[in-house]
């Protein structure tokens, strides 16, 4: 069955979505991601869905539920490299993914993460 | 078809054959004396000599039909461009009516008249069927332009590293605002930029449909993960809006373009800073 690799870079795990997913990958994926998120507790999950090109109300319920579950663990989910076609779709199914975090590809995607964690840093050394 | 009928169409055959640079000087006369000079005459010349070869063949086989009309096709192409109404564009065909009634008179015969009747009628079909082709010519000329209109009036400019804007001029509807969307999303991903200002100072009313068509276009950016801000927000427009009771959330909006510039620059970490005047400082010697 196809898996979907989870790479860990530093304390950041990415996940690139190379073309349709079927539902029992998704859920697979879901459950991975879980798994290695408390393995690595790392602070930040990016999923890269630049060559997604076919989204439908499945996917974009994935995305909420993998930034929920990731927030559960206490990291922040970022999606990158959303095409336009794909953001059109979505907007029209009316999913405005609240509460996810976007950004247009991976490297803003992990400069995002970066000056997310530099604030938290400053905020404990602040209360400190 | 009645022997009689061949007999006369074939008189008046013979009579178009012989009399071919008569009939053609006269012809060429009469359609272009309502223009009036609006059109190069040995142009015109040519183009009805050919034509006219084309409505002789017609006469022999249908090959030549096919020909004849893809020649009046363009030929009222050619003049629904230029700009001719589509009277005078059917006139250049019927003219050759006139000419050629001319030369039936002069002959009056039963069977020159008879067959000037059925080339009469012959020719009426190919005038209605010049306008055929006229209005097709002009409806896609219409449809061109609109759709050229379309691509014109939705320019994505640059206004910094990072920060784009689409100045959206005109009423905006369904079509218009798909096309908006497209590009400025597609612009986002081939540039890279995180910030987009849609402009809406020539957009002449805000309705809730139009509001409806800005929050997805913002919806679909921040989707992206780019930031959006709406400005140009006229007093008027502004008053509509919470009139309307239209909701725009969290969606930042600014009164003008140069507002959302400064809101853009200092949220990508851009300082302006004014040049200082420059002093003249003037020393003196001590002396």
């Amino acid at each position: 069955m196809e898996r979907v690799p989870i790479l860990k870079i530093g304390d950041v795990l990415l996940v690139s979505i190379q073309g349709d997913l079927d539902d029992q990958a998704v859920l697979t994926l879901q459950e991975d991601l879980a798994e290695k998120v408390v393995t690595t507790s790392a602070v930040g999950v990016i999923i890269d869905i630049t060559s997604v090109e076919i989204v439908d109300s499945f996917v974009g319920r994935m995305l909420s539920t993998i930034a929920g579950m990731a927030r559960m663990l206490d990291a922040e989910t970022i999606v990158v490299g959303m095409r336009p076609a794909v953001a059109i779709t979505l907007v029209e199914l009316g999913l405005t993914l609240g509460g996810l975090r976007t950004a247009l590809d991976l490297e803003k995607g992990i400069a995002l993460l970066g000056r997310a964690n530099e604030s938290a840093e400053t905020l404990t050394a602040v209360a400190k | 078809m009645t022997v009689q009928e061949n007999t006369s169409k074939r008189h008046i055959e013979e009579l178009l054959r012989g009399k071919e640079e008569e009939i053609l000087k006269r012809w060429v006369e009469i359609s272009s004396r309502p223009l009036r000079g609006r059109l190069n005459e040995t142009q015109t010349a040519k183009e009805l000599r050919e034509i006219y070869r084309a409505l002789l063949r017609s006469f022999d086989h249908a090959d030549g039909a096919t020909e004849l009309r893809a020649l009046l096709a363009e030929l009222s192409r050619s003049r629904a461009q230029q700009g001719f109404t589509p009277g005078e564009t059917a006139m250049a065909v019927f003219g050759l009516k006139d000419a050629v009634s001319e030369l039936v008179e002069a002959e009056a015969g039963v069977e020159a008249l008879r067959g000037f009747l059925w080339l009469s009628s012959t020719i009426d079909g190919l005038g209605l069927y010049t306008f055929e082709a006229y209005t097709t010519a002009r409806e896609k000329i219409i449809a061109d332009q609109a759709e050229e209109l379309l691509e014109l009036s939705t320019p994505v400019v640059k206004l910094w590293e990072g920060i784009v804007a689409v100045p959206l001029v005109g009423t905006l509807d369904s079509a218009r605002t798909q096309v908006v969307m497209e590009k400025l999303l597609q612009t986002l991903v081939d540039t890279g930029s995180e910030y987009a200002v849609i402009d809406i100072t020539g957009v002449p009313a805000v309705d809730t449909q139009v509001a409806q068509h800005l929050l997805k276009t913002v919806m679909a950016a921040r989707l992206m993960g780019a930031n959006c801000v709406i400005s140009g927000i006229r007093p008027q427009i502004a008053h509509t809006i919470v009139t309307l009771g239209i909701e725009f959330g969290d969606i930042i909006t600014k009164a003008t373009l140069a507002d959302a510039l400064a809101y853009a620059l200092r949220k990508s970490g851009v300082e302006v800073v004014g040049r200082r005047q420059t002093r003249v400082a003037v020393r003196t010697e001590e002396s």
